[in-house]
């Protein structure tokens, strides 16, 4: 078995220059068939470019890009398996709904009956929550039912790769959590492969296989979500995926040593200045007195979350730190009061350490 | 004193509208009624018009029959192979062209304007005179070839001189065109040649209107070419109308053609406007 039977998409050391502007570079990532997989970054990293590379829209300055087993570099878009979910919709003014949504079904040859046609593109509108609508122009809908009609007219196609451009940035709660649902049972059920841009990282860390972090042109990290975000690759993913509490630490034999002269007990190979990293549910805050953690500071700000409290604690001479307590809701004083004196302790397995 | 919001809503529409409303009240609506008054008149003995109400020149229609005809079907035939001429330009103009030399290219489309268009048509009258063309193809063994004088020589002077004008407006609704809707058709799985029958097309249908419009609306009253190229033989109504006003002094005979040029005229605006907006629809483009 060849690497290409396993992996849908392939780039192979792909660089994209427009102009001076350098989009992507050296970017090497396989993924595998049927996988659901996430696109994360900030703003500018290059997300779309890569999208854009895959459906046909762009080609590498350098490198190759596979789709299945053929090198597609010189495949024009309209010959690629491909369906795309633009971050700008691209609908078709001129044309209603119920065509927006049935133009790739017919441009297929050989042709697809029509009875068909508007059998699939109903049961699309219905997924997208937009039965009714099929006759309205594009211009009489909201933003967010447009993205919808995008979306119906990329999976009405059931292509092997749908590429998802923020697909659900202009839904409300309800509809997007609704749309996940259908997205997934769609790609689990067809088997498709799913490349979804988005800035929701919770909709990332829960919907997809295989995360893909991204940070200026470069893929920073791909892993399972559950590994991105236990084990960051470095420092900017452990603060781009979820929040991230850090402290400049000096890593000695058998201690970290912190700004303030202080040491935690640490036995981990590392020597010399490094970075810590540790989540804010990895720490835990009790009042000085009732808990003897090994950093003493005090309580800045508390947010209240209901089932969470999320406190700010300031150390002196090391800096503020993010922590969240669960509540049981058993102990009417549990909640800590800003101005509070507390006692810092850590579960010291989760602690990350990167170089300085 | 405060304005309502209303209330300045219409003064500036009417700031923005009075002066050219003004302009075309006095110079087109005034003489047009003169023209309806002259056209149920009577031809004054010695040439010119005299009150009268009467139909009897709208009876005599038929007898300019031949130059009307020739004016409804030269005028949008010539119109349709402007059409055939300019979009392909324009195409190419507002999509193909490297961005860098596009506007020098757009100016170019518009140089020929810097010249009168009867010095130009004199020309062609040369081209295509005995001498011109004919004196060549008679060198390569077809004699006898006549080129001027004829409706192909009209339909030649009308595409020339014309084509800016068909140029500009299907290049300016290409121009604004989304790309981006062609990437999405072409993700789609349409080919270029579907994508352009699909999207393109139908979205520069209102400037092939406008152009259309444009270019068959003024060649209805061209007089210029067919007097020009067209010798005797193909008149226009623009010809007849001069030969009446000028030459015969017949205005109320010249007036009821003049009338019912317009109301053609008017009729197949308001026909043209219906298509262009049942097949664009709405002409609004921007999503997001
Ligand atoms: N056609 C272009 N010409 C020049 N530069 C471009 C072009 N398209 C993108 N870029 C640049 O390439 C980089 C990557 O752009 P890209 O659109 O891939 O970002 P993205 O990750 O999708 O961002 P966002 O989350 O804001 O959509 C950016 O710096 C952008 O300015
Ligand atoms: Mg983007």
């Amino acid at each position: 078995m060849s690497a290409s039977d396993l992996h849908d998409i392939e780039f192979r050391s792909v660089t994209k220059r427009y102009g001076d502007v350098t989009a992507v570079t050296d970017i090497n990532l396989a993924v595998p068939k049927g996988a659901f997989v996430a696109l994360l970054g900030p703003s500018g990293c290059g997300k779309t470019t890569c999208l854009r590379m895959i459906g046909g829209f762009e080609q590498p300055s350098e490198g190759d890009v596979y789709i299945g087993e053929t090198r597609v570099n010189d495949l024009p878009a309209y010959r690629r398996p491909v369906n795309m979910v633009f971050q700008h919709y691209a609908l078709f003014p001129h044309l209603d709904v119920e065509n927006n949504v049935a133009y790739g079904l017919r441009q297929q040859r050989p042709r697809i009956a029509s009875d068909e046609i508007s059998r699939r593109v109903g049961a699309a509108l219905e997924m997208v929550r937009l039965s009714g609508f099929g006759r309205r122009r594009i211009h009489e809908l909201s933003g967010g039912q447009q993205q919808r009609v995008a979306l119906a007219r990329a999976i009405v196609n059931k292509p092997k790769v749908l590429l998802l451009d923020e697909p659900l940035a202009a839904l409300d709660r309800k509809l997007r959590t609704d749309m996940q649902m259908e997205l997934q049972s769609l790609q689990r059920d067809l088997g498709i492969t799913f490349l979804l841009v988005t800035h929701d990282q919770e909709e990332a860390l829960s919907m997809s296989d295989l995360v893909c972090v991204m940070s200026a042109g470069r893929i920073r990290q791909f892993a399972r979500p559950q590994e991105v975000y236990d084990r960051p690759a470095d420092l900017f993913v452990a603060d781009f995926v979820g929040k991230t509490n850090k402290m400049t630490v000096t890593a000695e034999p058998g201690i970290l040593r912190l700004g303030n002269g202080a040491t935690l007990p640490f036995a981990g190979p590392e020597r010399g200045p490094a970075v810590l990293a540790l989540r804010p549910e990895a720490m835990r805050i009790a009042r000085v007195g009732t808990g003897d953690g090994p950093l003493v500071g005090h309580v800045t700000h508390r947010i209240f979350l209901g089932s969470l409290a999320e406190y700010s604690v300031a150390v002196a001479g090391v800096g503020e730190f993010l922590i969240s307590a669960e509540r049981h809701g058993l102990d009417a004083n549990d909640l800590i009061e800003p101005g509070e004196a507390v006692s810092i302790d850590y579960i010291s397995e989760a602690i990350r350490l990167y170089p300085a | 004193m405060a304005m309502t919001l209303a209330t300045r809503k219409r003064l500036v529409t009417a700031l923005l509208v009075g002066p050219s409303a003004a302009w075309l009240s006095i110079f087109l609506v005034l003489p047009f009624i003169a023209i309806l008054v002259f056209s149920v008149g009577e031809r004054a003995p010695e040439g010119g018009y005299q009150a009268a109400f009467t139909f009897a020149q709208f009876m005599n229609l038929p007898a300019r029959a031949t130059a009307f005809w020739n004016t409804m079907l030269l005028a949008p035939v010539g119109a349709i192979l402007c059409l055939l001429v300019a979009y392909p330009t324009a195409y190419y103009l507002a999509i193909r062209a490297p961005t860098r030399f596009r506007m020098l290219l757009v100016s170019l489309v518009v140089v020929p304007f810097w010249t009168s268009l009867l010095v130009r048509t004199y020309a062609w009258i040369f081209i295509l005179g005995a001498r011109g063309l004919p004196n060549l193809l008679a060198l390569i063994g077809l004699p006898d070839v006549r080129l001027l004088n004829t409706p192909g020589a009209v339909l030649l002077g009308i595409v020339y001189g014309y084509l800016p004008l068909m140029i500009m407006p299907i290049y300016v609704s290409l121009e604004k065109l989304d790309r981006r809707l062609l990437e999405a058709s072409a993700d789609l799985g349409a080919s270029p040649v579907r994508s352009f029958f699909n999207i393109t097309l139908p979205l520069s249908l209102p400037g092939v209107a406008t152009g259309v419009a444009l270019v068959t609306i003024l060649l209805l009253g061209e007089y210029l070419i067919p007097q020009l190229l067209g010798g005797g033989k193909v008149f226009f109504i623009g010809n007849a109308l001069v030969d009446l006003f000028l030459q015969s002094r017949n205005w109320p005979y010249g007036s009821a053609i003049a009338v019912t040029l317009v109301s053609v005229v008017v009729l197949i605006i308001t026909l043209a406007m219906r298509l262009a907006w049942r097949f664009a629809g709405t002409r609004q483009v921007d999503l997001v």
